[in-house]
């Protein structure tokens, strides 16, 4: 098979994007994605020599408005959606690792 | 209730006569969704108490013929945001989120007085083409419970075709309304890009996205995207055209005749099945017979789709899906020890296996040294495909084709070869990049199980699409013919 992609690539994607995989995974993610990147590689079949690329297909275009501030009202219903909060505030771990001594 | 023998028309005239009361008909629609969702799980949660409420107050107000939705039920796919009602996109990371704000379809839908009786299943995060990526169940076709329904919006489209409701919304970023609707035998549309807004929609690829209904006829869905479509001030890609009444356009005088239409060769290639084939090829021709012609035309860098989409829909998902960090709202990893883990392991344990897929092919598109070669050169493949749909749309009046290569397949069969679940795609996802829109009707059988036809307009013509469709339905049988599950048919 092809490499276009190994697992030491796919452990630095998987860092870039915030996720961890075991072992396991990697073997099973690996070769599925080095498939799915033999079909992108198709795409060098097209010859887009001065074409544009196209980002959006709505017919709107730069659409303008004015920056002013909404009151919800409703920060109690959102902190309820929050995995831990106190005294109408997130909760989060300290940022510093308290497993560590330093 | 019996949603196969009557339509939204219908309904309303008994609601306006009150032949039947709106709480009558919500009661009798959860008292049957209850009855036969355990064989086809299209639910993820039902919304019984606030829906009888809603049913009980058009009931005292009384329903006006001008209201020609009002008391009527529905379903929503579950990534479209409902207001103290869960909102899970099928996914263990928003398990138990519950929005603060309506989406604007579910507040229009709310304006028309439509009855929201509960959410239904999807694939995680709406990827996937079979239902079978949902954290929590996997629904099942209605024609057959051994087969998947098509995705991700499956659990709408069962629904519908089960006659749990008589209409539903789902969402489209490649084919996900309109395959789930093939698959079961129903109709469903992919609105042009811009025509309904994405306000509240779970973001997942947003240059792409759509929501759209899923009916049992073609008057009933342009019934619900006029009511559902429309510029809104939350979504600056909604669109400033005027809406049409689509339904009204439809009657005894509708008709395809003199109409041209393309029928692209490449649509009818590899890898569509000989029973889809003859079915469009018949379509083909009883919209001859009707006074249409149709051309063979082409569309030569169809193929390409796919792999322009993988990297365009991923390289946006894995964008929007940033935000589920496990800090402001759903899932959080336990026992972690500091703001990094907080991230890394509340995401690598909330997302399913696809959604990672998605996400890692995204930012691999995305990362530095691949930009230009995946992510640049994908968004220019996109330009040559809308191209290609500009001209053949330049000399008719839209395009025909089937939804997918084949009928529904089976639970299991391909959900462990990503490849070629994506490659069931190949002639959906080609209408989601050039932004057009996508009508999917049933057009026939094979071995009992539907086969779905699909009309391709200009940008904001789904006029066209509809007429189209409705003179089919009005010279076929194909849509009368209903699955049979726990014998209420």
């Amino acid at each position: 098979m092809a490499n276009r992609i190994n697992r030491e690539q796919v452990q630095h994607v998987a860092g870039l994007a915030k996720l961890e995989f075991t072992d396991a995974q990697l073997d099973a993610f690996t070769p599925q994605l080095d498939d799915i990147i033999g079909l992108f590689e198709t795409l060098s079949e097209v010859d887009t020599e001065g074409v544009e690329a196209t980002s959006s297909v709505s017919d709107q275009l730069n659409v303008m408005r004015e920056d002013v501030a909404d009151n919800w009202g409703q920060s109690q219903a959102l902190l309820k959606n929050a995995p831990d909060a106190a005294r109408g505030f997130i909760k989060v771990p300290a940022i510093i690792d308290e497993s560590e001594d330093n | 209730m019996n949603y196969f023998k009557t339509d939204l028309a219908s309904l309303h005239a008994d609601l306006v006569a009150k032949k039947i009361s709106s709480k009558e008909l919500t009661q009798a629609t959860l008292d049957n969704i209850k009855a036969t969702d355990p064989k086809v799980d299209a639910f993820l949660n039902l919304n019984e108490e606030a829906a009888l409420k809603q049913a009980a107050e058009i009931d005292a107000q009384g329903i006006s013929a001008d209201q020609p939705l009002a008391g009527i039920p529905v379903a929503l796919k579950d990534n479209i945001v409902t207001k103290g009602m869960k909102t899970t996109a099928a996914s263990k990371m928003l398990e138990n989120f519950t929005p603060v704000y309506d989406a604007t379809v579910t507040e229009k839908l709310a304006q028309a007085q439509m009855i929201t009786v509960g959410k239904t299943n999807m694939d995680e995060f709406a990827m996937g083409g079979s239902t079978e990526n949902s954290a929590f169940k996997t629904t099942k076709n209605a024609w057959d419970q051994t087969k998947v329904p098509g995705g991700s919006s499956g659990g709408s489209a069962t629904a519908v075709a089960s006659g749990q409701v008589p209409a539903a919304l789902g969402s489209d970023t490649g084919g996900s309304i309109r395959q789930p609707a093939s698959f079961n035998g129903i109709v469903g549309i992919k609105p042009t890009y811009g025509r309904v807004s994405r306000w509240g929609l779970i973001a997942f690829g947003s240059s792409l996205d759509q929501i759209g209904p899923l009916t049992h006829g073609v008057k009933d869905n342009a019934s619900v995207l006029s009511a559902i479509s429309g510029h809104d001030d939350h979504d600056l890609t909604s669109s400033t055209q005027a809406v049409p009444d689509f339904a009204a356009e439809l009657n005894e005088a509708t008709s395809v005749k003199g109409m041209r239409i393309g029928l692209p060769k490449e649509f009818l290639a590899e890898g569509v099945s000989d029973d889809v084939k003859a079915a469009i090829l018949a379509a083909a021709d009883t919209y001859r017979k009707l006074g249409a012609t149709v051309d063979e035309v082409s569309l030569p860098h169809n193929k390409y789709g796919v792999a322009a989409y993988y990297i365009i829909a991923s390289s946006e998902a894995s964008s929007n899906l940033q935000r589920f960090d496990g800090i402001r709202y759903g899932y959080r990893a336990q026992d972690v020890q500091n703001l990094e883990d907080v991230y890394v392991k509340s995401r690598s344990e909330g997302f399913g296996d696809e959604v990672k897929r998605r996400i890692m092919l995204g930012t691999f598109s995305l990362s530095a040294g691949f930009y230009d070669a995946y992510f640049l050169k994908a968004a220019k493949v996109r330009t040559v495909i809308m191209n290609d749909f500009k001209a053949v749309l330049k000399d008719h009046d839209f395009i025909m084709g089937p939804v997918a290569p084949t009928p529904a397949f089976g639970i299991g069969a391909e959900i462990k070869d990503p490849l070629t679940m994506y490659m069931n795609d190949v002639l959906t996802i080609p209408v989601n990049l050039a932004g057009l829109p996508g009508l999917s009707l049933p057009a026939g059988f094979s071995n009992n199980l539907p086969v779905g036809m699909q009309l391709i307009g200009r940008p904001f013509d789904e006029s066209t699409l509809y007429k189209a469709g409705y003179a089919f339905e009005q010279n076929t049988d194909f849509h009368l013919q209903v699955p049979t599950l726990g014998g209420q048919n």
